[in-house]
């Protein structure tokens, strides 16, 4: 379980992280999004991996085996403010693309 | 409190900007100086007798830096002069300043100066004192660009900001290291530890930082430059900041600091040569200068470098009389400046060669301004001469045996003979010969009554403090000197007449020297452009090229060799450093990832993630030429984060995943319209360039990955310590009153944060909005998109059809369900909402559901169809969202608690039963409106382009059809 899931983060960073250093505006938002996968995936993973055991508390039951809430909560923000930087980026994207007539990252039009 | 005063003065000052009184920021400034004036004078009798008086607040224990003020007889008597001085400037700037400046403001950085000049005077901590150093360099500043339209003011105020600044940077080090050395920041302790601070290996560096502070700061050479060009300021300035008080501040500081540091050779040499070399060149300049105040200028330097040597040589009697000569210099010198005010005031001109004969115009003026520049000569019966005198007879006894012992007394007649001469200079060239030709202002007339007090005042006091030391200066010079020297105060006797001796011999060949050198060129003077011999010595021009070179220059080949304004290398190299800033401390640390046995590999676990990592590499192969395509599969990648979230017990975060992503992909949906056509061109040539850079890209990727494969397993197969955690699970439900501990952590044991998230979502999405506002598409997207095109030309086409049908049967089935679902999605918000606190929801799962509901009218019928139909007002959503969780929030200081501090129960609804009932669920109520008006106004905003742009094509094609 672990190890596939590290090897997914890894992969998830490396597509991220070339995307990002791309030269065109889409290809860097969709790196964002990868990699922002990778990283919430991360920091979920950081309190451990347990399967079937959400944090619900139920009557009676012992609440050492449940899963860590805390990486949860701040995952679950994590990706709310997630949605919000891309919707930011993208329309800084396009009132770039707009102003610049290019969608390359510094509003140039020639492909260096 | 006298030091308080002056600020609360200023303050008040400022807040007359607007008034065109200019006599009520003059009235302020007066009667705050006068307050401490008296209030100085009132701690005298404390003080008389070698007392100190001190107060403490504490300020910042833990480093030794308290706010202590200490007065002691030099302070007191500096202060008297700083406060009398500032008071007879403020009498004369009343009538000087002119109308049409911002008077109030003028009165205000004055003020500043002043409390910051008694700051100065009255630490007791040096850290204190170096504060209040570095704030009269900054109201020294903004008074000489008081007149900022004037270039040359711009340039002095930098000039002189820049150096003294400087300065005062090292000797804030300085005196750190002082401080360190002495083991404590506390001017009492340092000053008893002058044999530990001497043997110190550190003392040169320390000395060395702080002569360095206290130099620029008293415009000693080769630090001199900044004070000539300072005159651009308004004279009053001129005569308070920069030859009365702030300049005085470097040789207070060394006469304070003297017991500790002085007494040493270096101190001799160093502080020697730079006190008579200022000396000499300082009193060789002023003849030269044709500026009246640029004479009175290289006046005061050269009068500072005499101070300076005095300090220099460590012997108790020229100590007394380097104190003696900042008061006299502080009266002639001030009395000066304001006499050159009025001639220029008068006359409008400060060049001496166009002004002559002034004495029949300004008969009183005349008399002071030479009375005056005789005590600046050292003409006997006035207060420069004793000073002098003492200077001479200290400079002829032996101090230190070296050569520049052996020259000062010579190099001491030469400036002084100098001195008389640009003193004879002054006089003679401005007040005798011809009557003037050519004058601005044709008839100059004597100033009103108490513009000329002033100076009637301090020339008044040159005269009686000349003719009877004892009984004027006496006691508190006195009394000054004991709190500087303490036991080993000498026994000096202040009187006009010590009877023929080598200092009176000295001072007469002085005389006689300077009156033959202004005979012999006084055609010279007039004449001569510059300074001879000198004229290569402009420290003003080695600063400008220090200052070019420095900030220009190195900048600029600094900039554009690391610098770099494009997107991509920035990116790369904020990847590398990442990457080292994660590898190198595991790297270096030895960090080894523990291996566990493969045993409880999941196939289907591992499947779904094969799917993942190959739709991944898809997302980063297509997203240069297929950009729909690459937004499935990130979509797809998407779903699989969100199933591995369901499998791995965090249900609340694979719905919360899912919802955002749908409307991700709408939102990029709506996006991509506006994006310029790639298709890929398979002959495309990779030049060498392009494919070196892909490969680091793809090493630099493919390290990252790893790396951050390696760190992810080593974390996840840690055992877990006892974190935090399990407080949460324990007390989520007795203190939180939810099952769903995630949920309750969220809105309320973490409820600010969450309340700090919802404002930033609500502002990215009222920038969002901003921004689209006054969007303009680029030109190439602008016509209608290309399926439009295809789905018109058809609906032309086919006789049976009319425009629009195409679009309006497009999905047609697909739609009629999505507008039949807009109730049920909505019951779904609500469902996820309430049980949001016990099971897997909550506001930020409902709120997105609810803006999926409408997003689904506006994909179903179009925006202009969803419109007419529903009015959703994001903004309202918004603010009200806002409003109920801060309510939530301050609802608890109502009931004595902190704030957002829940509160939680369980109420008897009649037919439902038991409900959950705790104040979080107002709060997540509020994230819930919040979360919904921000994605839907974001939305909403991206959609209104595409019916913005048929505005604004229209409008172009009525443009374009008018002419």
């Amino acid at each position: 379980m672990e190890l596939v899931l590290s090897a997914a983060i890894g992969f998830m960073t490396a597509c991220g992280v070339w995307l990002l250093l791309r030269p065109r505006t889409y290809q860097v938002i969709v790196g964002l999004s990868l990699l922002s996968y990778a990283v919430n995936l991360f920091i979920f993973g950081v309190g451990g991996v347990k399967s079937d055991e959400p944090p619900l508390l139920t009557e009676g039951a012992s609440v050492a085996l449940l899963a860590d809430p805390v990486p949860q909560a701040l995952v679950l923000t994590a990706i709310v403010i997630g949605f919000a930087t891309t919707a930011l980026f993208l329309v800084v994207l396009l009132a770039s693309r707009g102003l610049t007539g290019s969608d390359h990252v510094d509003g140039r039009s020639d492909p260096r | 409190m006298v030091v308080i005063l002056p600020f609360v003065g200023s303050l008040l000052t400022a807040f007359l900007l607007r008034t065109n009184s200019r006599l009520l920021p003059a009235s302020i400034a007066g009667f705050v100086a006068a307050t401490v004036v008296l209030m100085t004078a009132a701690l005298y009798p404390s003080v008389a007798n070698g007392g100190v008086v001190r107060f403490e607040i504490e300020w910042l224990p833990q480093l030794g830096v308290n706010l202590n003020l200490r007065v002691d007889g030099f302070a007191w008597l500096f202060a008297m002069l700083v406060g009398i001085i500032g008071v007879l400037v403020v009498l004369y700037a009343r009538y000087y300043m002119s109308e049409e400046g911002p008077v109030p403001r003028f009165f205000s950085f004055l003020l500043a100066f002043m409390g910051s000049m008694l700051g100065i005077v009255f630490s007791g901590n040096v850290i204190l004192l170096s504060v209040f150093w570095e704030l009269t360099s900054l109201t020294s500043f903004l008074l000489i660009s008081y007149w900022n339209q004037n270039p040359a003011a711009r340039d002095g105020a930098r000039m002189a900001l820049t150096v003294t600044a400087t300065g005062g940077f090292c000797l804030l080090v300085g005196l750190v290291i002082l401080g360190n050395i002495a083991g404590s920041y506390d001017l009492d302790v340092i000053l008893s530890s002058a044999e530990a601070i001497t043997a110190h290996p550190l003392y040169l560096t320390c000395l060395i930082l702080i002569l360095l502070g206290a130099f620029t700061k008293s415009a000693q050479f080769p630090f001199h430059f900044w004070l000539p060009n300072a005159m651009a300021a308004p004279t009053p300035v001129s005569a308070y900041l920069h030859s009365a008080t702030m300049v005085k501040a470097g040789v207070f500081l060394l006469a304070r600091l003297s017991p500790a540091l002085s007494g040493t050779y270096e101190w001799f040499m160093l502080v020697g040569l730079a006190g008579v070399s200022t000396l000499l060149l300082g009193s060789y300049f002023a003849m030269f200068q044709q500026d009246l105040k640029g004479l009175l200028a290289f006046s005061t330097i050269s009068h500072l470098g005499l101070i300076t040597t005095l300090l220099s040589l460590g012997s108790p009697v020229a100590t007394v009389a380097a104190i003696f000569h900042m008061v006299n210099h502080a009266t002639f010198k001030a009395s000066l400046f304001m006499a050159a005010g009025i001639i220029d005031h008068e006359t409008g001109t400060r060049d001496m060669r166009r002004l002559s004969g002034l004495l029949r115009y300004l008969p009183i003026t005349g008399r002071l301004a030479m009375v005056a520049s005789a005590a600046m000569a050292g003409v006997p019966l006035l207060n420069g001469f004793l000073s002098k005198e003492m200077f001479f007879a200290e400079a002829v006894e032996t101090h230190a045996n070296s050569w520049l012992d052996t020259a000062t007394p010579y190099l001491a007649v030469i400036a002084s003979a100098f001195s008389v001469a640009y003193s004879l200079r002054f006089i003679h060239s401005v007040f005798f010969g011809p009557p003037p030709m050519g004058l601005p202002n044709q008839a100059p007339q004597e100033p009103p009554h108490w513009m000329r007090f002033p100076i009637d005042f301090l020339v008044i006091a040159c005269l009686v403090v000349g003719i009877f030391p004892n009984f004027t200066i006496g006691p508190f010079l006195h009394a000054a000197a004991v709190s500087v020297l303490g036991q080993s105060t000498p026994q000096y006797s202040l009187s006009v007449w010590h009877g023929f001796n080598v200092p009176l011999l000295m001072s007469l060949v002085a005389m006689t020297t300077g009156c033959a050198i202004y005979v012999g060129f006084r055609s010279y003077f007039s004449r001569c452009e510059g300074t001879p011999v000198f004229r290569h010595l402009a420290g003003q021009r080695i600063f400008e090229r220090v200052l070019v070179t420095l900030s220009w220059r190195w900048a600029r080949s600094l900039e554009s060799r690391l610098g770099t304004r494009s997107l991509q290398p920035q990116l790369r190299w904020i990847t590398f450093l990442g990457f080292l800033a994660a590898f190198l401390p595991l790297y270096l640390a030895g960090f080894q990832s523990r291996m566990l046995s493969p045993s409880d590999l999941d196939a289907a676990f591992l499947g779904i993630w094969t799917i993942g990592c190959c739709l991944a590499i898809g997302t980063a192969y297509l997203a240069k030429y297929h950009r729909l395509a690459a937004l499935v599969m990130l979509g797809g990648v998407g779903l699989i984060v969100c199933i591995t979230f369901l499998w791995l017990s965090a249900p609340d975060l694979a719905l919360t995943q899912l919802l955002v992503e749908i409307v991700t992909t709408v939102l990029i949906l709506l996006g991509l319209r506006w994006l310029p056509k790639r298709v890929g061109d398979l002959k495309d040539e990779m030049t060498f360039r392009a494919r070196f850079r892909r490969f680091r890209d793809f090493v630099l990727a493919a390290a990252c990955g790893v790396g951050m494969a390696f760190i992810s397993y080593a974390v996840m197969t840690m055992t877990v310590p006892d974190t935090i955690a399990n407080f949460f699970l324990n007390n989520a439900y007795t203190q939180g009153g939810g099952r769903n501990v995630v949920n309750v952590i969220l809105v309320d044991f973490r409820g600010f944060d969450t309340l700090g998230e919802i404002t930033v979502l609500g502002i990215v999405a009222l920038t969002v909005y901003a921004l689209l506002r006054r969007f303009r598409p680029a030109p190439d997207s602008l016509a209608a998109p290309e399926q439009q095109q295809v789905q018109a030309l058809f609906d032309e086409q086919q006789p049976d059809r009319d425009a629009g049908d195409t679009v309006r049967d497009y999905l047609l089935v697909p739609s009629v369900i999505m507008q039949w679902l807009f109730p049920v999605v909505i019951t779904l918000a609500v469902y996820i909402f309430i049980r949001g606190h016990d099971l897997p929801g909550g506001g930020f799962s409902a709120g997105l559901t609810m803006s999926i509901a409408f997003l689904l009218q506006y994909l179903a019928g179009g925006t202009r169809w969803a419109e007419d139909r529903i009015r959703v007002l994001p903004l309202r959503w918004m603010a009200s969202g806002l409003i109920t969780a801060g309510g939530t929030g301050i609802g608890a200081w109502l009931f004595g608690y902190p704030f957002l501090t829940s509160h939680s129960r369980y109420l008897d609804l009649p037919l439902i039963g038991k409900v959950p009932a705790a104040t979080a669920m107002i709060f997540d109520l509020g994230v819930f409106l919040l979360v919904v008006g921000s994605t839907v106004l974001i939305l909403v905003a991206l959609a209104h382009q595409s019916i913005r742009i048929n505005r604004i094509r229209a409008m172009d094609e009525a443009k374009e059809g008018a002419p």
